[in-house]
């Protein structure tokens, strides 16, 4: 199911706020061609673990590895090179702009300063098509579609520019039913295309039906990390809530 | 473009309106559609004109700039002060476009080095370069009899006069910017998304300075135009002209929060400020009227434009 060599791996991450420990030798792991669940209540430290990696913030102490190498990631910028994209909850977009415009905000296909508009709609276009994701016009300002037309152009932006990495935090939380569904088509797409995603929710009915493997934080710790289908869905609730690991003579982890 | 498009196209409606008004005006009076007139009327958009393009870039990209009056002040008196200490007239002229785009930049690096609002920023502008211009000259105002200037202000070039190229010059010139440009397509971002069009790698702070600098160049540039019509550089010139081009951009239909609009509309509406001024002024209607005809203008150009993106 997932390739033998990881992705990204951080290692004994921890996080000091002042005095405040967020985190404590948290580690996380992620192959190509998966989708890994991280979970965890509010204040769990999930979110200051995915900041970390999309260099939002930067880590007390620990390594993180991408492709088996050694990495700094001091900033956005730095993710961005090492192929990490995310996705927020909120719709990053400009609803003014149309699709192309939205995709290629910061890194417009120009000629000495000059726009090859023709180039960008046609790279939009394709790109669209290869997730198929249907837009009735790419000259329609984003403002005018759906919740999940937007979500899925930031998908599509983010996964445009040799991503491997897609970090989703909260993507469906705006969303209906039908376009979380969509989302989650789309994921699966891109999940068949070898990325590697991490999907944070806290919807666990999603997370069970939909993730591969799932790590839980209780916190600032990791409780248990593993194959979604090891577990039930009460025992995933009542790991989050206990933040001990469920018994089992069959299954042990490191944790 | 099909026909279809052509109705949501922003610059049609107001065009259309500044047509009607022109056919209104050309039957209550023979006077107005006279050579002498038009040449009259075009003469008196051509500084609101200039003023209003960069305007509507800076309302475009989310903000706002109170200072053009000011700035277009401090550069004429630049001018006029170098003219008088017998500099050459060219020389003069760039050391004012200079002093206008360096004021410019100043508005764009208090906006973005010390986070201070563009309304803020600008209105302290307004009165530093027009307090400037009046320490510089003294309060005098220094006659400009140089040809170059005399040329600028008062020639015909196939019969049109020389403003009305810069005019043209200018609007051909920003329209390309916005919409060929990648520095064009940044305006429009910033003006949609201030936080995501940061988020997603655009140097905002950067292309912020650059579009108060280009502001504050073209009130330079009508700082030339303005030197050349008044034959001198009196430094209390075009008070409060900065309201006339905020006021036209509005009139053009550019949303005021930023990130819609086309700066051509800006030129329309400037135009249709002028014929108000100007077709009250050849019916002989006092003058007084016309600030209450233009405020009612305003008013209604925004209300119209509320109504129109209610119904999107």
């Amino acid at each position: 199911m997932v390739g033998s060599n990881s992705l990204v791996e951080m290692r004994s991450i921890s996080k000091n706020f002042g005095g405040l420990q967020a985190l404590k030798n948290v580690s996380l792991e992620l192959y190509s061609g998966e989708v890994l669940g991280v979970l965890g209540h509010n204040g769990a430290g999930k979110s200051t673990l995915i900041k970390i990696l999309a260099g939002a913030e930067t880590s007390s102490a620990g390594t993180i590895l991408v492709d088996g190498r050694e990495t700094q990631v001091r900033g956005p910028k730095d993710a961005r090179a090492c192929g990490i994209e995310t996705i927020y909850q909120e719709l990053a977009l400009c609803g003014n702009l149309n699709a192309p415009s939205n995709l290629y905000m910061g890194r417009e296909i120009n000629k000495w300063g000059f726009l090859d508009k023709k180039a960008m709609k046609k790279e939009t276009a394709s790109a669209l098509r290869r997730l198929n994701i249907r837009i009735n016009s790419l000259e329609t300002e984003v403002e005018a579609m759906s919740g999940g037309q937007r979500q899925a152009i930031s998908i599509s932006r983010a996964v445009h520019f040799d991503t491997k990495i897609l970090i989703m935090d909260e993507p469906t939380a705006a969303l209906g039913m039908d376009e979380s569904k969509q989302v989650m088509d789309l994921t699966v797409e891109l999940k068949k295309q070898g990325l590697g995603i991490i999907w944070i929710s806290h919807d666990i009915h999603e997370v069970y039906n939909f993730t591969d493997r799932i790590t839980i934080l209780h916190g600032g710790e990791n409780v248990i990390t593993g194959p979604t289908r090891d577990f039930t869905e009460d025992e995933i609730v009542s790991m989050i809530i206990s933040g001990r690991p469920v018994e089992r003579l069959d299954y042990k982890e490191k944790v | 473009m099909q026909i279809a498009n052509l109705k949501f196209n922003p610059i049609v409606w107001i065009v259309l309106v500044a047509v009607l008004m022109a056919t209104i005006l050309s039957f209550l009076s023979p006077f107005f559609f006279t050579i002498g007139n038009m040449t009259n009327l075009s003469k008196q958009v051509s500084i609101v004109a200039i003023l209003a393009a960069g305007q509507a870039v800076v309302i475009i990209s989310g903000g706002i700039d109170l200072s053009v009056g000011s700035v277009l002040a401090f550069s004429a008196v630049v001018i006029g002060t170098l003219i008088q200490m017998d500099i050459n007239p060219t020389v003069a002229m760039f050391a004012g476009l200079f002093s206008g785009t360096f004021a410019g930049c100043i508005n764009g690096l208090v906006i973005t080095w010390a986070k201070i609002p563009p309304f803020i920023a600008t209105l302290g502008m307004l009165g530093i370069a027009r307090g400037m211009a009046l320490v510089i000259t003294g309060g005098v105002s220094h006659p400009v009899l140089s040809p170059l200037f005399l040329y600028i202000g008062n020639a015909k070039l196939l019969g049109i006069p020389i403003p009305v190229y810069f005019v043209a010059l200018t609007f051909f010139a920003i329209g390309i910017m916005m919409h060929k440009t990648v520095f064009g397509q940044h305006v429009y971002a910033i003006g949609g998304n201030e936080r995501v069009a940061r988020l997603q790698g655009i140097p905002v702070d950067r292309q912020k300075v650059k579009i108060y600098a280009l502001s504050g160049f073209l009130a330079a540039m009508a700082a030339v135009v303005m030197t050349g019509r008044l034959a001198a550089t009196p430094p209390s010139v075009a008070q409060a002209i900065e309201l006339q081009a905020i006021a036209a951009v509005i009139i053009g239909g550019v949303s005021f929060v930023g990130g819609r609009g086309l700066v051509l509309t800006a030129l329309v509406g400037a135009l249709i400020m002028a014929m108000i001024t100007n077709g009250l002024n050849i019916l002989g209607i006092s003058s007084f009227y016309q600030q209450v005809l233009i405020g009612i203008v305003i008013i209604i150009a925004v209300w119209l434009d509320n109504l129109k993106s209610s119904g999107r």
